[in-house]
């Protein structure tokens, strides 16, 4: 059999494909997470329009809440599926991680299943449920798919933080002994700056994106009733989330610099450990001087916003073995993108905040209108990069300073051609979405 | 019987309830795309797909809750299972993709050929798929599933006689669960003639779904001896006898135009040969490897059984719900934006949400909050401190929200 040939010559052991199977992760991942944000964030949104409809009697906006609705189970469909993939994936690419650690930190897993379970069922029951169930019943089934949104997110960062901050088990060659799940899962200081960030981002992501559409409905002229709610609603939340997001994400760097210092250093290309450590805006970092060149220096900026002190000590790359080091312009490059977008993002919202406060309108300029269209690409943009920050950054650790991502892989050959395949379906299946979204956007709806 | 075999009982419920429920979704598809290009072809289409329509999501979970416990309760064979059965379970994933996707483009479909399209698309996955799955099955049956990271043959692991009747078996077990479930389903939307083409489809496919499994007991027997062995005359015998009883008593029903309990004894017939082959196969996990040496510690273990049952007090009354409203017609239908919709009761008089004095406050009350949050998580350095902090910006969204939202939309004048 060919086949077998093929095999032959990749036989289990080294995986020369290591870059490939990371690579499938990184575009499963990146493909799910955007689902993710909009099934967090986009069910309060709905449920406020719905609500709001049924409080002031005004037939626009539930004519709003209702077509969100049918895009959101679209999207929720395609989400599954994405999240299927994942779980997969967990054997598929990275059987040793799974068969070494699953008993330690499954139980996180498990648990996101039955958030997903309870968000499946009441999105079933709240989509199909419009003039079925009286209002206050069907706005009551509403509410569990908040909630899940949140229990989820909160289990699978649960799993996340603990990948960047294992513990509750002992490694003894190569077997964990002495598991704790509930302590590794839930009892660990790097979780909670994670999963503040991302709920955030999953707002001012699907509120970005939601914004950019009817931004560009905007521009265009269609300014009606309808689509002044379609904008402000979703506006509104991502133009607040934005500025809080800056202060989340100073938070989580403080805790990268406690309890990842290697990650720190290769977000800042931060060769030596020096003290007073300056901020380097873009540049690229040179591994043979260990600096950062052509970048414009703030210094002891790095100092002061990880320790809050001028001349605090900030341990550079140079503290671990070069094997020890995250690819470092990968991980740099991911968060100078995340932190530059994240900031225009926040100013672009506190511009909306000041002219709805200050002269009680929505802002006219076309240009607003315009960076808008951009802001939610942008804000997709920002997602992943932050996810690819701190991925790449805690690499070459799967669970970090105990089992390598090389000591994860699965030994079996074919990854390149799952790779290509999937590249080939998710791209249909990101035609399709595209499609459907465009079809539910002109479909008549009654009110 | 111990705790190291709890799990393994939790995996067998979700997969018996993935293959009931499902599978009925993969079979339809089947149906939908030997339904014929003519009216009563899209009459039938539209009803495989509706009757789906509501629970799709919450059906094609289980597989996901099958996955999460048995890597958190027996990582080792999991690992195992999954690299070695790689293939398999890719086309599997990627079948489930299709499915889905084909699902989610179907609701904005206009007109015979875009459905018919879709339609095509999903049948081929949804035969993909079950095949996949069964087929890695039978390849952990048949032993040929070793314990190691891709320690067996990624090929004859899953294309084995075995395999090849075990896969067979799940694609005709699907098309069957579907058209006996949607014989039950036309009925009850008033529509016999459309019931009585399932009726036909059921009787078709249950026949050859018992002359698979009759063929199975005879690949095994050269195949998988001890599987065979534990089934017809092992621990497994008295599930082997309930599933051809249920399987008889199923297609019986169906004969008779009894639909709704044949829909229950058909689940029947699947669960038993489930758990037929669970116990015949038992206590052996893969070769060399037993359910309790594959299990994860103790502590592991307690947290599973914890986190299932609290989680299924849960699931269960919820599912309870979606199937009762489903069933009974509530959610049938499409979106509700057809013919079918209530006319939205006369506006009621628009109330201010806020008026123009607490929106002041409002805002005021905001910026009091993000300077608290700012001084609790930015500048201080302690947990306590963060948790205010992260209170208190929640509240600045919160209150923000209300004070910044265009006064008309909240009903004011």
């Amino acid at each position: 059999m060919i086949g077998q040939a093929v095999l032959a010559a990749l036989a289990p052991g080294e995986q020369q494909h290591l870059l490939d199977a990371r690579q499938m992760q990184a575009l499963s991942f990146s493909v799910h997470i955007p689902l993710v944000c909009f099934g967090t964030a986009f069910p309060a949104m709905i449920l406020f329009a719905e609500w709001l409809s049924h409080r002031t009697g005004d037939a626009e906006l539930r004519r709003l809440a209702r077509r969100w609705s049918r895009v959101m189970v679209a999207l929720f469909a395609v989400g599954v599926i994405t999240g299927t993939i994942l779980s997969f994936e967990m054997g598929l690419l990275w059987p040793a991680f799974t068969a070494t650690f699953g008993s330690v930190f499954g139980l996180g897993f498990a648990i996101e299943g039955f958030s997903f379970f309870l968000e499946a069922i009441f999105i079933g029951i709240y989509v199909y449920g419009w003039d079925r169930l009286s209002p206050r019943l069907h706005m009551l089934s509403a509410v569990p798919i908040i909630l899940t949104g949140f229990t989820g997110s909160f289990m699978v960062i649960a799993v996340n933080a603990w990948m960047n901050h294992p513990s509750g088990f002992h490694l003894v060659g190569g077997q964990v002994i002495d598991v704790h799940p509930w302590r590794a899962l839930f009892d660990n200081p790097y979780f909670w700056h994670e999963i503040a960030h991302m709920y955030l981002a999953g707002y001012i992501v699907t509120g970005f994106v939601l914004a950019a559409i009817y931004g560009f409905g905007w521009l265009r002229g269609r300014r009606g009733r309808y689509e002044r709610a379609a904008l402000a609603i979703p506006l509104t939340i991502a133009a607040l989330a934005a500025p809080v997001q800056i202060l989340v994400g100073d938070w989580a760097a403080r805790d990268v610099a406690e309890y990842q210092p290697t990650k720190l250093a290769a977000l800042e290309g931060l060769g030596r450990t020096e003290k007073g450590a300056p901020v380097h805006i873009a540049g690229w970092y040179d591994a043979g001087r260990g600096e950062v060149r052509y970048g414009i220096p703030i210094p002891h900026a790095l100092s002061f916003l990880a320790f809050h002190r001028f001349n605090a000590q900030v341990q550079g790359l140079d503290a671990v073995a070069p094997a020890d080091r995250p690819p470092v312009n990968v991980t740099r490059f991911a968060f100078q993108t995340m932190v530059g977008i994240g900031t225009l993002l926040a100013l672009l919202g506190v511009f909306y905040l000041v002219v709805r406060v200050r002269f009680k309108r929505l802002p006219e300029t076309v240009w607003f209108y315009r960076a808008l269209v951009l802001a939610g690409p942008l804000s997709l943009v920002a997602l992943i990069a932050g996810w690819v920050t701190t991925e790449v950054g805690r690499q070459p650790w799967v669970v970090y300073g105990s089992m390598r991502t090389a000591q994860a892989v699965t030994g079996a050959g074919p990854i390149p051609y799952g790779y290509a395949t999937l590249v080939i379906v998710y791209l249909a299946v990101a035609g399709g979405v595209v499609w459907i979204l465009r079809r539910l956007a002109r479909a008549e709806l009654a009110a | 019987m111990s705790l190291a075999d709890v799990p393994m009982l939790f995996i067998l419920a979700g997969l018996i309830a993935y293959v009931a429920l499902a599978g009925p979704d993969f079979g339809a598809a089947i149906w939908q795309l030997t339904a014929g290009r003519d009216e009563d072809g899209e009459r039938l289409r539209d009803l495989a797909h509706d009757a789906m329509a509501p629970v799709w999501e919450a059906n094609h979970v289980w597989l996901i809750f099958v996955l999460t416990v048995m890597w958190t309760s027996y990582p080792e064979a999991f690992g195992s299972i999954a690299s070695t059965l790689c293939i398999a379970l890719f086309l599997a994933g990627l079948g489930i993709v299709v499915r889905g996707a084909a699902y989610a483009l179907r609701s904005g479909a206009k007109g015979l050929r875009e459905q018919t399209r879709i339609d095509t698309l999903s049948a081929g996955s949804s035969i993909l798929t079950p095949f996949a799955l069964g087929a890695a099955i039978g390849g952990v049956a048949s032993g040929r599933v070793p314990v190691g990271n891709a320690a067996g043959d990624l090929w004859s692991s899953w294309i084995n006689p075995t395999s090849l009747i075990t896969g067979a078996i799940a694609v005709a077990t699907a098309a069957y669960l579907a058209a006996v479930f949607l014989s039950g389903d036309a009925v009850r939307l008033g529509q016999p003639e459309l019931a009585e083409r399932f009726r036909r489809r059921a009787l078709g496919s249950g026949v050859l779904a018992g002359a698979l499994a009759a063929a199975g007991l005879v690949v095994l027997h050269e195949d998988a001896r001890r599987i065979y062995d534990g089934l017809v005359s092992g621990d497994g015998r008295p599930a082997l006898i309930a599933s051809v009883l249920a399987g008889v008593a199923t297609l019986a029903l169906v004969v008779v135009r009894r639909y709704e309990p044949a829909r229950y004894s058909a689940a029947l017939a699947v669960a038993a040969i489930v758990i037929g082959w669970a116990l015949a196969q038992q206590p052996i996990l893969l070769p060399g490897l037993t359910i309790h040496q594959a299990a994860a510690p103790h502590t592991t273990l307690v947290a599973v059984v914890i986190a299932v049952t609290a989680g299924g007090l849960i699931v269960f009354p919820s599912l309870a719900l979606l199937f009762r409203l489903t069933l009974g017609g509530t959610l049938r239908g499409g979106h509700g934006d057809e013919g079918t919709a209530v006319a939205p009761a006369g506006p009621p008089p628009a109330r201010a949400l806020v008026d123009v004095a607490t929106q002041g406050l409002l805002v005021r009350g905001a910026l009091a909050c993000l300077v608290v949050g700012f001084g609790f998580l930015s500048v201080l350095d302690a947990g306590w401190a963060h948790a205010i902090g992260v209170a208190a910006l929640l509240g600045f969204i919160v209150l923000g929200f209300v004070a910044v939202l265009p006064r008309d939309l909240l009903g004011d004048a």
